[in-house]
């Protein structure tokens, strides 16, 4: 049985200077910041320590300083000690050009929720086996929903 | 020769069918017809969101649509009620027109749900349709979702319109 | 070898075997060689839209997706909203979401058992499902006043406390559905029809469904003991005593099989539930501070909680949270991301039936046309949840 803190040492040794940043939350996260030209490595180096799925990836919007975020949570089904916690692994790109290598082939399970990343918060994926709209309509062509700047009707004085 | 035969076929043709709807549109047959027609409303298999899990129950032993006639079945072909089970998203609307167009007449849309009303809880989303933009709903049914009893009175409002109002529509003849 | 030789099938989205979703199948012959799910026929943009909303309003917003298993992913987000909060809620409020969330799993479970037994035509088992779902469906409404999007679950506790009478209910209902279970084992389980259209059908391997991520009964069925409620034990789990359903084959018939026997499992948590259950308050005593003194005498007495005006107003800390539960169809995971404000900054919510999307386009191809409905019926795929 391995505390978080424990979990956190071990990361932060086997990833050295990779990682410029790793946090460790209660009860059961640990974060890990990373460059995106890193991530693809760093992705390697955790699947390797046992970490064997995605569970969620998630794309944030951070207009003012021009910045999306691109978060995916890890962990592992085979390793009961891994399985207790869940690693989010950050990286931030730039929003003109918000490009990073697909994680699919270290992280099969990642093809679906990337496909939906790139659909909905425009994250392009490069070597991603298909990269093609998932959930909107294919004839799409306003900007990318979860941006901040796609405004949708909001309750109050202005609806 | 030939085609000015074929054409008096034709236009007899047309005569007698005018003569047979004047009948059927006469009073003791009219409403037997419309009485058959109210209880033989098939809904396609189409569930469109999340209604359907009510929808499903509604069909299931416990409430018993099929008790009003109410059958869904799988070809649109064959049916002649368009379920919409709740939003309609804008790849879905799609959809629900190709399947209300390929169903013969006469035909009728009952919209379950809040959502095809006016947006329901997804008011304000970007990917949704109103009903009502795309097909001539009959009878809405509020709530979110709507319990499986308002979906037994939503076919019995049917079928009380169409007992009224009468059942079959024949545009194209006219 | 020329390309006429494939032959393209579109099925659905009207179609009695597809759900809200299409397939995108190419055939060689009878056999399918490539498998493509087209989905977001009902995306209605729930992340989007939680942006515009207070955290309290979100409450019923996620619970649409997922109609069938209500309360399971309202719980998954209350956890991520309470550890936002910094607030528990008291154990008599623990014990209720487990009773409310095993119910639930039970309804589901036999909504995702009716709808498999459609799907491949035994319209018996339908019909005995949807019956017995609305006993539990009763229940649940008695404790919470909906049939099925309950919104029980509030930042800090529950909405109401146990009926009078729930527990009489509670175990003839269970006795029922006990007896009702030995049914089933004949007509369908152990059917002889059953059995030759899902033994060996849409087999799943451990390894492909570690890689692929699967969950919930899906990743139990193929061997892989990963159950959230013992993971990470959340609510009353802790102090329950359950087994974990898992068997090896990972075809389409232990899937229906680990389904099935988490029924007798989760009967057997809601017993210990009404059991243990602690005497208490069922909101956490920082609101219940706020009720003034005379709501909260009714209340005690009708056991029926008026929501605390500050619910409106909720004001996370400044960060980021995520949860997971295990909800009837698999791990649900919520993710918050909070700028201190009423509304949440990011909303992401990743259901049990986008987790399986992968596992259609992995199993299908290499069957026939005809094992779709068998296999896409076994992996109790909810499209809604998916397309969110
Ligand atoms: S009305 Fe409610 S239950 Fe029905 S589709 Fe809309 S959100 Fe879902």
């Amino acid at each position: 049985m391995m505390s978080l803190n424990e979990l956190k040492e071990m990361i932060e040794k086997e990833l050295g200077a990779l990682a410029f940043k790793v946090d460790s939350e209660a009860p059961n996260l640990i974060i890990i910041n990373v460059e995106a030209p890193n991530l693809f490595e760093v992705a390697f180096k955790l699947n390797h320590m046992g970490f064997d799925h995605v569970k969620v990836v998630t794309g944030t919007d951070y207009p003012i300083e021009k910045k999306i975020e691109l978060v995916y949570h890890v962990s592992s089904y085979t390793n009961i000690d891994l399985a207790k916690v869940i690693i989010a692994l950050k990286i931030r790109l730039d929003k003109s050009n918000p490009k990073v290598k697909s994680l699919v082939k270290i992280w099969p399970s990642a093809e679906y929720l990337e496909r939906e990343t790139y659909d909905l918060v425009g994250i392009i994926f490069e070597d991603h086996p298909k990269l093609e709209r998932l959930l909107l309509p294919s004839d799409w062509d306003q900007i990318p929903p979860l941006w901040k700047d796609f405004k949708i009707k909001t309750e109050g004085i202005d609806a | 020769m030939v085609f000015s035969i074929t054409r008096s076929l034709k236009s007899f043709g047309k005569f007698l069918r005018r003569i047979l709807i004047r009948i059927i549109e006469k009073r003791p047959i009219r409403d037997i017809r419309d009485w058959g027609i109210s209880y033989s409303l098939w809904p396609a298999h189409f569930t469109t969101a999340c209604c359907g899990a009510e929808f499903a129950a509604a069909s299931a032993p416990r409430f018993d649509a099929e008790r009003f006639g109410f059958l869904p079945f799988t070809s649109a072909r064959q049916c002649n009620v368009v379920f919409i089970e709740g939003t309609l998203s804008r790849k879905m609307a799609k959809a629900a027109r190709m399947v209300f167009e390929q169903m013969p007449e006469p035909k009728f849309v009952i919209a379950m749900g809040a959502c095809p009303i006016d947006g329901g809880i997804f008011w304000n989303s970007y990917n949704i349709v109103l009903a009502h933009n795309i097909l001539p709903v009959d009878v809405y049914i509020p709530g979110c979702p709507p319990r499986p009893e308002a979906v037994a009175r939503s076919i019995m409002m049917l079928q009380d319109k169409i007992k009224k109002m009468g059942g079959a529509k024949y545009d194209e003849l006219k | 070898m020329s390309e006429d030789k494939f032959m393209q099938v579109l099925i659905g989205p009207q179609h009695p075997g597809s759900g809200h979703m299409r397939f995108i199948v190419k055939m060689d012959g009878d056999i399918i060689s490539e498998f493509e799910p087209d989905i977001g026929y009902v995306h209605r943009a729930v992340e989007k839209i939680a942006e515009s909303k207070r955290y309290i309003q979100i409450v019923p917003l996620v619970e649409r997706p997922i109609l069938a298993d209500t309360a399971n992913i309202n719980l998954g987000y209350i956890l991520a909203l309470e550890r936002l909060l910094g607030i528990d809620a008291p154990p008599r409020a623990q014990y209720l979401r487990t009773l409310l969330a095993e119910i639930n799993r039970i309804h589901s479970h036999l909504y995702g058992l009716g709808i498999h037994g459609i799907m491949i035509g035994s319209s018996t088992i339908f019909m005995w499902c949807f019956a017995d779902r609305e006993i539990w469906i009763e229940l649940a409404q008695e404790l919470t006043g909906a049939r099925i999007t309950y919104s029980y679950m509030i930042p800090g506790g529950v909405r109401r406390d146990l009926p009078n009478g729930f527990n009489e209910k509670l175990s003839k209902a269970i006795a029922y559905m006990e007896e009702r279970l030995k049914d089933y084992e004949k007509i369908f389980i152990n059917n002889p029809v059953v059995t030759a259209r899902l033994i060996d059908v849409g087999i799943i391997k451990k390894d492909d469904a570690i890689k692929l991520g699967i969950v919930g009964p899906n990743l139990r069925a193929s061997g892989v003991a990963y159950d959230v409620r013992k993971i990470e034990p959340y609510c009353a789990y802790p102090e329950i005593d359950f087994d974990i359903i898992v068997r090896k084959e990972g075809d389409a018939y232990s899937r229906v099989l680990v389904r099935f026997e988490e029924i007798k499992q989760s009967m057997k948590i809601v017993k210990q539930v009404v059991e243990k259950i602690p005497s208490g308050p069922i909101i956490n005593e920082s609101y219940l501070k706020l009720i003034p003194p005379k709501l909260r005498e009714k209340a005690e007495q009708t056991g029926i909680w008026k929501m605390p005006a500050i619910f409106i107003n909720l004001k996370p800390r400044k960060g980021e949270a995520i949860s997971r539960v295990e909800a009837g169809r698999g791990e649900v995971t919520h993710y918050i991301v909070s700028d201190g404000s009423p509304n949440p900054y990011r909303f992401r919510v990743v259901t049990p039936s986008f987790r399986n999307l992968i596992a259609f386009k992995y199993t299908m191809p290499g069957h026939r046309l005809a094992d779709i409905p068998a296999i896409y019926g076994s992996l109790d795929y909810f499209p809604p949840s998916a397309d969110r």
